[in-house]
């Protein structure tokens, strides 16, 4: 059975790149693109992996990852964090929150491929 | 008569003297002589005026220049006549201030400065020392008279001896009643006395030799009028300039000769004793010049040629072999000259004690020498070292002058010299303005005239000036000639030397005084000088009385401090033999607290202070006036306190608004950056990832093509982004040219209309004009505003959300300005996004509906204010709304 992830982004080419990888490489590709409604969503259909924007309208990538961890039915999704502003303290704020990897934007397809995989286990 | 008589009978006069001035002493001592301060005394003191040089010299004057002696009486008569209110004045002064010489009287009004004090002290000395050599010029010369008459003939070694005696007969009886006692007021009573019955003794000796020369010698008065008559006097030979000068310098010096204050001023026991005076002295001046014409007319025509007219009044009894007369007019003389030096000396000793020797002795102490007990005997010391020096001073002129000159011709060089000060009493006494500057600087100029002018020359020629210097002045230099100053010559020397020396003293006073500023101390002075009549009581004096020591005590804690305060209050009791905190009020008690709080809150505070609790101690307005002195220095001084703490407190705020404005600027720069970063990263990141799909062969030719779209539509994007930056940045800081023309409303909608994207048919977004007000013409710069146009038209067609999507715009011409509002028929932005909306950054929708990266209304906001207008949101429209205020024409 394939394995789910759930992106969640709201820039569309964005998630047309990235549904586009991970398709190929035979995942099954979630999107949702709507900070308020993300931790609702990955409740009510859990995934495998999560790859979460920080700029997200109505809420942020770090409070979504922040009540995924709170939410111990879920908590122990791994979290690709991606984020447009590369800066150390973004980084450190995601890893404090738990987030189990971190890349900043403009990323290499390979290089979200490999994550996404290692991840997966 | 043999000498050794004469001899004799002066020495018992003399004794006689001591005797009445010893019981005057004693009654008043024992306040039990009522007579002493009578008006009768104070008059007849006042004859000091009358020296020897009125008792011998005005006949001698009337022999030489007719009527010119009357001069001499009349002065004093003008002034006690018609200035009687000045003289007043003077007197309430020198009472209220316990003035204690004309020096005193000087260095008080000017702050108390002691350089004055000085000044005035050598001026007075100066001109006082030839006069004191004078008297004992006469008196040596009457004595000569009686030795020549007796047969043996006095050379200048007897002159010599003779004078040595009189002045240390003088100097004894000086420091015998002049010191006896140190009395604040410095009042002599047995001096006075003494002196009132010299003045009966000469006036008597004189006018009986004017009745015996009137009766005894010319056989009645109309004989006597007829002499005169043909006598050569009687011709006027005045000039009229001489005779005025004449009398105003009598005039000035009746007023200010050191002697002549002691008796007026510092002698006064009441000041309606003054008003007595100034008609009987005027009266017994008239007694003494009766009988000065006949007595030189006859002298000149009985006595044998080359005589001295001076000692005419000796002469005449002595050529009718009236010994008994001669004797009496001998007395006379010596009377007048006697007097004239002991008052003279006092007041000259007064101020050499208390303006040079004490303080000298003061600054040579270390401190504490005010605390021992010695310091009456310093001051009495003092003074009787300064009686000495003053007469050592005036016997040595008499040595070294050699008596050569004639009598009235010193007199009149000294009365120059005196009258140095009057500008600086005058002003004293009716100028608040005048000040220690102008003072000093006009008796220093004053002076220096004096002594160039007319006392240097009066040695006589080549004894200090040479004769070349008088003929064309000091080093050639015309102008500075002694007798013709600014080359104005020919005058009567001493006319010149009186005009000069006044003139330009009273001048440099006004210049001096208008050009510096009183301290507060001469302000003050200033004040209580010129307004003595309206200040009743007398100055800084409490009577004892019965005020509540507690009251003092609080009082005291409050401005000393509670431990200061009762150190005072104990050991004051202590020294009174009491116990306890709570002294005596005695005046003593008083005078020491008042000094104590005089260190922490000034003089006149204290007092004032002190005087509210003290019941019948009442403050005068010169009380107030010194506390608003005082308070008004404490009130600017802590005004520019006040200012400079305001001035710092408003640069703290400044500081913390500037930090706190930095602090906003870098948390805002911060933002900013990471905003950029984030707006610039999106777009890259699609760019990568589409650029490597492309790179990779497994993407279909459909995909490739919509990918290659997507990599186009994200590099304009970033363009945009970059365009919207710059363009932002450009105008935050200025350096936007706006290029400014005529334009209409209605061609600049047009362009932004179409610029937008918005199809005339109305597809998309339908647009509502209002064609009629759009016919309106505006100077501005048309691409800037038509930028702002489009942005809000293409805001409406992104955001407005309805299902018709609708915008109206309504022009409205408000005369200076036009304003366009921009409606929707959308939802309208929420209140709490309305203020956010035209920051950076801020966009309230999805990115996928929004073209641009969140700059543009925060475009919009710069360009308007550059264009002077402005952009706002529009509340409560309906939809969401902009107005747009731009001014019509060019505000530059």
């Amino acid at each position: 059975m394939a394995k789910r992830v759930l992106v969640i982004e709201d820039e569309p080419n964005i998630i047309e790149a990235i549904s586009f990888i991970l398709s190929r490489d035979g995942w099954t590709v979630h999107t949702h693109s709507d900070g308020e409604t993300a931790n609702m969503r990955i409740k009510a259909t859990p995934p495998d992996v999560i790859i979460l924007d920080v700029m997200l309208p109505g809420k942020s990538g770090y409070d979504i990852l922040r009540d995924l961890r709170a939410d111990q039915d879920v908590s122990g999704i791994p979290v690709l964090m991606l984020t447009a502003r590369g800066q150390t303290r973004d980084r450190e704020l995601a890893e404090e929150l738990g987030a189990t990897k971190f890349m900043s934007k403009p990323f290499s397809n390979a290089e979200v491929l490999e994550n996404v995989r290692g991840l997966a286990g | 008569m043999s000498f050794n008589l004469l001899i004799f009978v002066a020495l018992l006069y003399a004794a006689l003297l001591f005797v009445v001035a010893f019981i005057a002493d004693q009654r008043a001592k024992l306040g039990r002589a009522r007579w002493l301060g009578s008006p009768a005394i104070y008059t007849l003191s006042l004859s000091i005026y009358c020296t020897a040089w009125t008792f011998y010299g005005a006949v001698g004057n009337a022999a030489r220049n007719g009527l010119e002696f009357v001069t001499i009486y009349l002065g004093p008569t003008l002034v006690m006549v018609g200035w009687w209110w000045f003289l007043r004045k003077l007197v309430w002064v020198g009472r209220a201030q316990r003035v204690t010489s004309i020096a005193d009287l000087i260095s008080s009004r000017f702050g108390k400065s002691t350089p004055l004090g000085v000044l005035v002290t050598v001026i007075a000395i100066i001109a006082a020392t030839p006069y004191i050599a004078l008297q004992l010029q006469s008196v040596v010369q009457s004595l000569a008279v009686f030795a020549d008459s007796s047969g043996e003939a006095w050379g200048n070694s007897d002159l010599n001896r003779a004078a040595l005696w009189v002045s240390i007969g003088l100097a004894l009886f000086t420091i015998l009643f002049g010191t006896r006692n140190l009395d604040a007021n410095e009042k002599h009573h047995g001096i006075v006395t003494a002196i009132a019955l010299e003045a009966i003794v000469k006036l008597c000796a004189l006018v009986a030799v004017g009745v015996f020369v009137v009766w005894g010698m010319t056989g009645g008065v109309r004989d006597t009028l007829a002499l005169i008559d043909a006598s050569p006097i009687s011709e006027w030979e005045q000039s009229g300039g001489r005779w005025a000068g004449l009398i105003f310098v009598s005039a000035a010096a009746f007023v200010c000769l050191p002697r002549m204050f002691q008796v007026m001023v510092v002698e006064n026991e009441q000041e309606s004793h003054l008003a007595t005076a100034s008609w009987a002295f005027p009266l017994y001046l008239l007694a003494m010049s009766l009988f000065v014409l006949p007595i030189a007319v006859v002298g000149l025509e009985v006595m044998p040629e080359g005589s001295n007219p001076d000692l005419f009044v000796l002469t005449l009894p002595l050529s009718a072999s009236q010994e008994g007369l001669a004797v009496f007019s001998f007395l006379g003389g010596f009377s007048s000259a006697t007097s004239m030096v002991i008052v003279a000396t006092i007041a000259l000793a007064t101020m050499v004690s208390n303006h040079i020797v004490v303080p000298i002795w003061l600054s040579s102490q270390r401190e504490g020498a005010l605390m021992s007990g010695d310091v009456r005997s310093v001051v009495i010391g003092a003074r009787r070292f300064s009686i000495v020096a003053v007469l050592v001073l005036g016997y040595l002129y008499f040595r070294t002058s050699g008596g050569g000159s004639a009598l009235a011709a010193i007199g009149l060089v000294s009365f120059t010299g005196a009258i140095q000060v009057l500008p600086a009493i005058i002003g004293a006494l009716f100028w608040r303005g005048a000040t220690r500057v102008g003072a000093s600087a006009g008796l220093t100029v004053g002076l220096a005239i004096w002594a160039w002018t007319l006392f240097l020359p009066s040695f006589g020629p080549n004894a200090i000036i040479t004769e070349s210097v008088m003929a064309s002045g000091p080093f050639g230099i015309e102008w500075l000639r002694p007798q013709a100053l600014f080359g104005i010559g020919g005058q009567d020397p001493l006319l010149h030397a009186v005009f000069w020396s006044m003139s330009l003293n009273a001048l440099i006073f006004v210049i001096g005084s208008v050009f510096s500023f009183p301290t507060p101390l001469e302000r003050l002075q200033g004040a209580q000088f010129v307004n003595v009549f309206e200040n009743t009581g007398g100055a800084r004096n409490w009577t004892p009385s019965a005020a509540a020591s507690e009251d003092l005590l609080i009082m005291s804690q409050r401005l000393l401090g509670a431990t200061e305060a009762q150190k005072v209050f104990q050991q004051a009791a202590e020294k009174q033999g009491k116990t306890g905190y709570l002294p005596d009020v005695t005046p003593e008690f008083i005078q020491q607290l008042e000094r104590e709080l005089a260190g922490s809150v000034g003089a006149a505070t204290a007092h004032a202070m002190i005087g509210q609790l003290l019941p019948g101690a009442s403050i005068s307005v010169e009380d107030l006036m010194a506390v608003a002195d005082e308070a008004a220095q404490i009130m600017e001084y802590s005004s520019r306190l006040e200012a400079k703490s305001r001035e710092q407190e408003r640069t703290a705020r400044q500081l913390r608004q500037a930090n706190e404005k930095l602090t906003a600027l870098s948390v805002q720069k911060d933002a900013f950056l990471s905003q950029i970063s984030h707006e610039l990263r999106t777009p890259m990141t699609s760019i990568r990832a589409f650029s490597e799909i492309l790179q990779d062969e497994n993407a279909d030719d459909a995909q490739r093509i919509r990918y290659a779209g997507i990599i186009h539509n994200e590099t304009m994007r970033l363009t945009r982004l970059l365009d919207d930056l710059l363009d932002l940045s450009f105008l935050e800081n200025g350096q936007v040219v706006l290029n400014k023309r005529r334009i209409s409303l209605r061609k600049l909608l047009n362009q932004a209309i179409s610029s937008a994207g918005i199809n005339a048919d109305g597809a998309g977004l339908k647009i509502n004009r209002t064609p009629q007000d759009e016919d309106v013409s505006l100077t501005t710069d048309p691409d800037r505003l038509s930028q702002v146009f489009i942005n809000l038209i293409s805001n409406a067609a992104k955001y407005c959300g309805a299902d018709a999507p609708e915008l109206s715009s309504i022009v409205r011409n408000l005369g200076a300005d036009l304003q366009i509002d921009f409606v929707d028929n959308g939802e309208g932005i929420s209140v709490e996004n309305q203020t956010m909306i035209f920051e950076k950054f801020s966009r309230l929708t999805d990115h996928r509906k929004a073209g641009g990266a969140g700059l543009g209304l925060a475009i919009c906001r710069e360009i308007m204010q550059r264009l002077d207008g402005s952009v706002s949101y529009l509340p409560g429209q309906g939809g969401a709304a902009f107005r747009v205020t731009v001014p019509l024409s060019d505000p530059e």
